[in-house]
């Protein structure tokens, strides 16, 4: 049996209080595996990206247990928290979301300097073989502000992998790129897994997208029906 | 944290006219700390030595001891009139000891052991009333700084010979040369040459002061040891009260501080003192203003930023650190320049000792250069410390979702 790298049982999330109360996940459940690489699919307001933001530790959910790599996240205070996040899952937006002020380097090895304190020459070292392997490797020094929104996107996916993450969430990735750009990027992703085995969660609209992930996950009405 | 350091930097670097515009309120605010403490420091200065730069800072003077009763006071009733003389003379008996003692203190800068007491000069039919001044020779300018004030003739004393004031001498018609006759209220006289004549401003003391050797008064006042008083010259009048006091434990001799007579001088310093720290109190408020709003300004705008710092695996305090840290820069900066600002500008004042009436009199010495930029950094660090947790509370997914 494959090993299980995250599960989450009886996910319950509700946002606001009374009358205004909206439970956005009723009762979800899930379990994923190390290296696989599956799509999140979904209408919206089904609870996608409240599951996503929940498994990458940016929220607590209000009820249900979360467990990573044998760890019980959903007891773990914001310290413990933030250093679990840094350590074992990566991030890859729909609108890239990098820092302006700094470079394509610098905006990748973000997430090693940040825990370390300081910049090191590994971790530069690092940061420069992702930007190869995406294609970037004459964009090393460009401000982030300077490049394309399909270059953004993949400095963006080699800042997720920066440190190595057992789990990169990926919300809507290809969202925001033309069609060439969003099949370099899932080219890119599907290449990365198949390598180094990262496990991948791609929340996704696109059925075309969706296809080219071995496992399809849907998520309707705040459970996971498929 | 010295990744954090370098964030800090980039963000400042990164709105060069905002920061440059937040570093020259700050440079601002410091100048007018550093114009103020000069000011009020100079002002002070200026008016301590006009005030009491000619006075003796700590005088221990002879008292007069009531004779010991000899009637049994158990015995019966006893009513005592006791008149009061002025020609009755007391006197420290052991100045010639105390003098080298004291002299040895620290920030003592001169002793003056004198004999005082009054007389008539006599001028031909002219009769003026004066006080005498017996001063040691050679220690003529130690108290009163006689040698700047002498606008004829010589400060020098000796035997036969007395320097005089101006009003004194324009009263008689005494020039440099002439002789009068000076008669104690001892009833001892003697004939004196007019060495110099001198010129403080002071009406007391150019109308009535005569002073003479201390071998001369000795004579005139009938007093064969010791001397009537011992007036004391310190480095820093300031530490008058300190020092008599230490006198008066070392000496057993009641030794008073120049304050006790300038009570007011001082209550009126230390008013100004309280503007003066007052005005500064507002400088470094503007800069707590100016940096709290500006950092807070930055958080809003930064928030996004802030987000994706904070779900990349930034601690809440690795992003308090980041706008702590512009915070100091921002001071320190801010602070150097102003520091700068107002050494360049007090430059363009007359230095200590020439401070004249008629020019501000601003000290540079008093600008206060290292508080002012210490404290502006503290208090810049401590003005971002609000925008900074205001930064850490940044939600991550509300941000990243903007």
């Amino acid at each position: 049996m494959t090993e299980a790298l995250l599960q989450v049982e009886g996910l319950v999330k509700t946002f606001g209080s009374g009358e205004a109360e909206t439970r956005v996940l009723r009762g979800l459940s899930l379990r994923m595996d190390k290296g696989e690489l599956s799509a999140l699919l979904g209408p919206s307001g089904s609870g996608k990206s409240t599951l996503l933001t929940i498994l990458g530790t940016l929220m607590q959910p209000t009820s249900g247990r979360h467990t990573m790599l044998g760890v019980d996240l959903t007891t773990a205070n914001d310290r413990a928290l933030t250093d679990f996040r840094n350590r074992h899952i990566g991030f890859v937006f729909q609108f890239h979301n990098l820092l302006p002020d700094f470079t394509a380097l610098e905006n990748v090895i973000f997430p090693t300097a940040v825990r370390e304190g300081r910049e090191t020459a590994a971790a530069r070292a690092r940061g420069r073989d992702l930007l190869g392997r995406m294609g970037l490797a004459d964009r090393v020094d460009f401000p982030s502000t300077n490049l394309s929104g399909g270059q953004k996107q993949r400095v963006a996916v080699a800042r997720a992998l920066m440190n190595s993450p057992e789990l990169v969430l990926a919300d809507e990735p290809t969202g925001n790129l033309d069609r060439a750009s969003a099949i370099q990027v899932m080219e890119l992703i599907g290449q990365i897994n198949r390598d180094e085995g990262t496990t991948f969660l791609i929340s996704t609209h696109d059925e075309k997208i969706a296809a080219t992930c071995r496992r399809q996950i849907v998520v309707g009405e705040g459970v996971v029906t498929g | 944290m010295l990744y954090a350091l370098k964030i800090a930097f980039r963000y400042l670097l990164s709105s060069k006219a905002q920061t440059a515009l937040l570093v020259l309120g700050v440079a601002l605010g410091v100048f007018i700390f550093i114009f103020m403490s000069a000011l009020i420091g100079g002002l002070a200065n200026f008016i301590l030595a006009s005030i009491a730069g000619d006075l003796s800072h700590v005088s221990i003077v002879a008292e007069v001891e009531d004779p010991a009763l000899l009637l049994d006071p158990n015995a019966g009733q006893i009513l005592l009139a006791q008149e009061k003389s002025a020609v009755r003379q007391a006197f420290l008996r052991d100045a010639a000891i105390y003098a080298p003692m004291i002299a040895a203190l620290p920030g003592v800068v001169a002793v003056s052991p004198q004999i005082t007491g009054s007389g008539f000069i006599t001028r031909g039919g002219q009769v003026a009333q004066v006080a005498i001044n017996g001063v040691e020779p050679g220690k003529e300018s130690a108290i009163v700084q006689l040698d700047s004030y002498i606008t004829a003739g010589s400060v020098r004393l000796g035997t036969g010979l007395t320097i005089i004031g101006q009003t004194l001498a324009d009263d008689l018609d005494l020039t440099v040369g002439d002789t009068i006759r000076l008669d104690s209220a001892q009833g001892i006289d003697a004939l004196l040459t007019v060495s110099g004549i001198y010129k403080i401003g002071q009406g007391g003391f150019d109308r009535a002061t005569a002073y003479v050797s201390l071998d001369t008064a000795r004579t005139l006042m009938a007093l064969p040891q010791g001397v009537t008083r011992i007036e004391i010259k310190l480095a820093d009048l300031m530490t008058a009260d300190a020092t008599a006091l230490r006198i008066s434990a070392i000496t057993g001799l009641k030794a008073k501080s120049w304050t006790e007579q300038g009570a007011q001088v001082m209550s009126a310093l230390q008013a100004q003192g309280q503007t003066g720290l007052l005005l500064k109190t507002f400088a470094m408020v503007s800069i707590v203003i100016g940096i709290a709003s500006s950092l807070l300004l930055s958080t809003y705008r930064r928030k996004a930023e802030i987000g994706i710092m904070r779900a990349m695996g930034a601690s809440r305090r690795f992003v308090v650190f980041v706008f702590v840290s512009q915070g100091a820069l921002v001071g320190l900066l801010g602070g150097l320049l102003g520091a700068g600002l107002g050494y360049i500008v007090l430059q363009a004042f007359p230095p200590r000792d020439a401070a004249h009436p008629s020019v501000m009199p601003i000290d540079i010495h008093e600008g206060a250069f290292g508080l002012a930029v210490l404290l502006t950094v503290t208090i810049a660090t401590l003005a971002a410390i609000l925008p900074a947790r205001a930064a850490a509370r940044v939600d991550p997914v509300t941000a990243i979702g903007q």
